[in-house]
């Protein structure tokens, strides 16, 4: 493995040239000491080379860039400020603000990774996750939007979109068309590939018919990456990803979900009725959506770990402060009661947990190491640390955790997503067994 | 006349009463811009993209005095929309009073013939409320302090500064080079963007020591009593005298609030106001 590294480095070292940002060339003992112990997340590569990480000295998890800690002030003032207050009305009216939506954008949040020269914000991977995990602790249904529109559908366009769908399409998502990931089908969820969504070459392009179901960010979307087969001969490998504009001739939302928690996301049934879409509008090469969607779920993981460790958080940090300031019983806060500071102290370490999961996932992924396993171990322990610790906040803040006021009760509700999206925790266990039978079996 | 020169200086500051207002925050609290410095740089912003003033603004300088851990309020300045930085390096914990920041001001003002200085009207940590005032004092400039609205004349000279009284706005109309310390209600600062972040990186940083700029931050006031640890607002008694003679500072408790009283009706306040001797 490190003679590839070795063999990788001269090119890791073009790219990372040409962000213009002093990183890996001059990783070295005189590192130490400066800002940037941790170089790797000031780089703005985004193709999965290997790093040789080797002599940069070793950082806590938690040591986070000078951007990144800028990403979280930043973020973490918008969220509390602006979108704070409309939390608990975009959850009740189930739909998004739209100038919520307006100022995401405003604030370069829909653009995280996307290169300055397409008008984003050319930040790091951490940079997003540690944007989406602020966004979280205020609202997980605004960071849910944010997240799939950064590390799905922007990621996709910007690692496998041609010249032309780049430069029309990049400027664009950053700074004013939410996008959108369309995989699943009323038939095929976990089983991804068993999608029924056809694909048929015509003179001009490609015609779409098929239906998908759960898409998130559907109602605000305006750009739609659309998994379909092309040839269901050849199985899943005819799977490939295209581009559709809302508006097209033949597109429509059929229905709008009513849901548990993340009300305020969107969550529709699309239609595609003969979609007919111009060859340009081919995401990649043919036969190769499979491979895209597997790749971007593996990162997308990271982001929904994000967003589950941002709940945990914000639902922890709204009990305690209530348990620690407001509430009295038999003379005492109640959070002075040694039982409930024993279950705070035990949430707010599994949370640290969590945390550590995710941020060395994002960190792995940056270095360009194999973080399958990193990801699925993050999304699963920060959604079931998420469940939980939601769920004792509620019980910590008793009649105030119940009822609709604040945001006890929402958090707890939120967390459910957790488990079930963009990969079920059964999935997330199942592909960390495969690995880690790989790795242990002898045969 | 030409274009504006600005200097905005910012403190790092850290908020001491929560949320709640039951508590002090201490450990793990982050430190943050001073609430009244971030509406300077948005008004200073604001000059040059409203091109309010005549000429235009050539350039916008942040400066801070403070630990290295400062230079991130200075990003974040950067990010806002100022140039460049200045960064006078002080150890963690000093403090440094009033007097000797007007001091270094003045020196950055003749260094980098700044002709507009906005300033945040106090800090929200020791509230001495005296920079602004002392800086135009030591330079012989006009000031107008508290200012909710700042506008310039056709003239490229005359400054008109509104200020929220009691009763009303008062309006002060002056010339450059000018003092201005900024209100709560002067502007509503923008939230740093996420490119505007990455920009900011690129922006220049100059350290430079006090002994360069000539000052000597050596303490004039000495502190008699503390009391009470942390919940109480420190008050400043005791101001000194620009001439730099010493004076003292008692930090004290204010007097506990008293709870409020509600009445049903009319008759029930003014029978209330009566009891008072209010009317």
């Amino acid at each position: 493995m490190s003679s590839i590294i070795k063999t990788l480095r001269p090119a890791v070292q073009r790219a990372t040239a040409y962000t213009a940002r002093p990183a890996l060339r001059t990783a070295g003992v005189r590192r130490i000491g400066q800002q940037h112990a941790r170089p790797l997340s000031s780089t703005a590569r985004r193709r999965n080379e290997a790093v040789d990480i080797s002599e940069v000295p070793p950082t806590p998890i938690t040591h986070l860039s000078e951007i990144e800690v800028a990403m979280a002030d930043s973020v973490s003032k918008f969220a509390n400020d602006i979108i704070g207050p409309k939390v608990r009305e975009m959850d009740e009216n189930e739909a998004m603000d739209p100038t919520v939506v307006e100022q995401l954008f405003e604030q370069g949040l829909m653009g995280v990774e996307i290169p300055e020269e397409y008008g984003g914000a050319g930040m790091n991977f951490t940079a997003a996750i540690v944007g989406i995990e602020e966004l979280a602790r205020v609202d997980p249904s605004v960071s849910v939007m944010v997240d799939v529109h950064n590390t799905l559908v922007n990621t996709a366009v910007l690692r496998y979109g041609s010249t032309e769908l780049k430069k029309k399409w990049l400027p664009r998502l950053a700074t004013d068309t939410v996008g959108s990931f369309c995989l699943s089908e009323p038939i095929s969820g976990s089983d991804a590939f068993a999608l029924a969504t056809k694909a048929t070459k015509t003179d001009s392009g490609y015609k779409i018919s098929g239906g998908k179901m759960w898409i998130t960010n559907s109602v605000e979307a305006n750009f739609f990456i659309v998994f379909a087969n092309l040839d269901h001969s050849k199985g899943y490998k005819g799977i490939t990803a295209f581009v559709v504009e809302k508006g097209t001739k033949g597109f429509s939302i059929a229905k709008k979900e009513k849901k548990l928690g993340i009300k305020a996301s969107s969550t529709c049934v699309l239609n595609f009725d003969d979609v007919e879409i111009p060859k340009g509008n081919l995401l990649g090469e043919e036969g190769q959506g499979y491979k895209y969607a597997i790749a971007l779920l593996n990162e997308g993981r990271i982001g929904i770990a994000a967003q589950m460790t941002g709940l945990a958080l914000g639902a922890f940090e709204n009990a305690a402060k209530y348990v620690w300031n407001d509430r009295k019983q038999f003379g005492q806060l109640v959070g002075d009661f040694q039982g409930m500071q024993h279950q705070i102290a035990q949430s707010y370490t599994e949370i640290a947990a969590a945390r550590a999961l995710v941020y060395n996932a994002a960190r792995k992924k940056e270095a360009g190491e194999d973080f399958v396993q990193d990801a699925a171990m993050a999304k699963l322990y920060a959604s079931q640390v998420a469940g939980r610790v939601s769920g004792l906040a509620i019980e910590w803040m008793g009649g105030m955790g119940f009822v609709r006021e604040g945001i006890a009760e929402k958090m707890w509700r939120d967390s459910k997503i957790g488990a079930i999206y963009e990969g079920t925790s059964n999935i997330q266990l199942t592909t960390i067994a495969k690995l880690l039978k790989k790795q242990y079996s002898t045969s | 006349m030409s274009a504006l020169r600005i200097l905005v200086p910012v403190k790092r500051v850290k908020p001491r009463v929560n949320k709640a207002q039951t508590a002090v925050e201490t450990a793990g609290v982050k430190h943050s811009m001073n609430p009244f410095d971030e509406l300077s740089i948005e008004e200073s912003v604001r000059i040059r993209e409203k091109k309010s003033y005549p000429h235009g603004v050539s350039e916008i300088i942040a400066f801070t005095c403070g630990p290295p851990k400062s230079a991130d309020i200075l990003r974040t300045a950067m990010a806002m929309g100022a140039d460049r930085s200045i960064h006078v390096e002080t150890k963690e914990g000093d403090e440094i009073e009033p007097l000797s920041v007007a001091k270094l001001l003045r020196a950055v003002v003749q260094k980098e013939k700044v002709d507009l200085v906005v300033l945040g009207k106090q800090s929200i940590d020791d509230d001495a409320g005296q920079t602004g005032q002392m800086l135009a004092g030591l330079l012989g400039w006009a000031q107008a302090t508290q200012a909710s609205k700042v506008s310039f004349e056709g003239d490229g000279k005359g400054v008109v500064v509104e200020k929220e009284v009691d009763g009303g706005t008062e309006t002060t109309r002056s010339h450059l080079p000018m003092v201005v310390t900024a209100d709560l209600r002067l502007n509503e600062p923008r939230y740093a963007s996420l490119p505007n972040i990455m920009k900011a990186k690129k922006k220049k940083i100059e350290k430079i020591t006090a002994e360069e700029l000539g000052v000597d931050l050596g303490k004039r006031l000495k502190t008699l009593k503390v009391i009470g640890k942390w919940k109480w607002k420190r008050k400043w008694i005791l101001n000194m005298g620009l001439d730099g003679t010493s004076a003292n500072t008692i930090f004290a408790e204010p007097p506990p609030r008293q709870g409020g009283g509600k009445v049903e009706d009319v008759d029930g306040m003014i029978t209330k106001l009566k009891e008072l001797g209010a009317i």
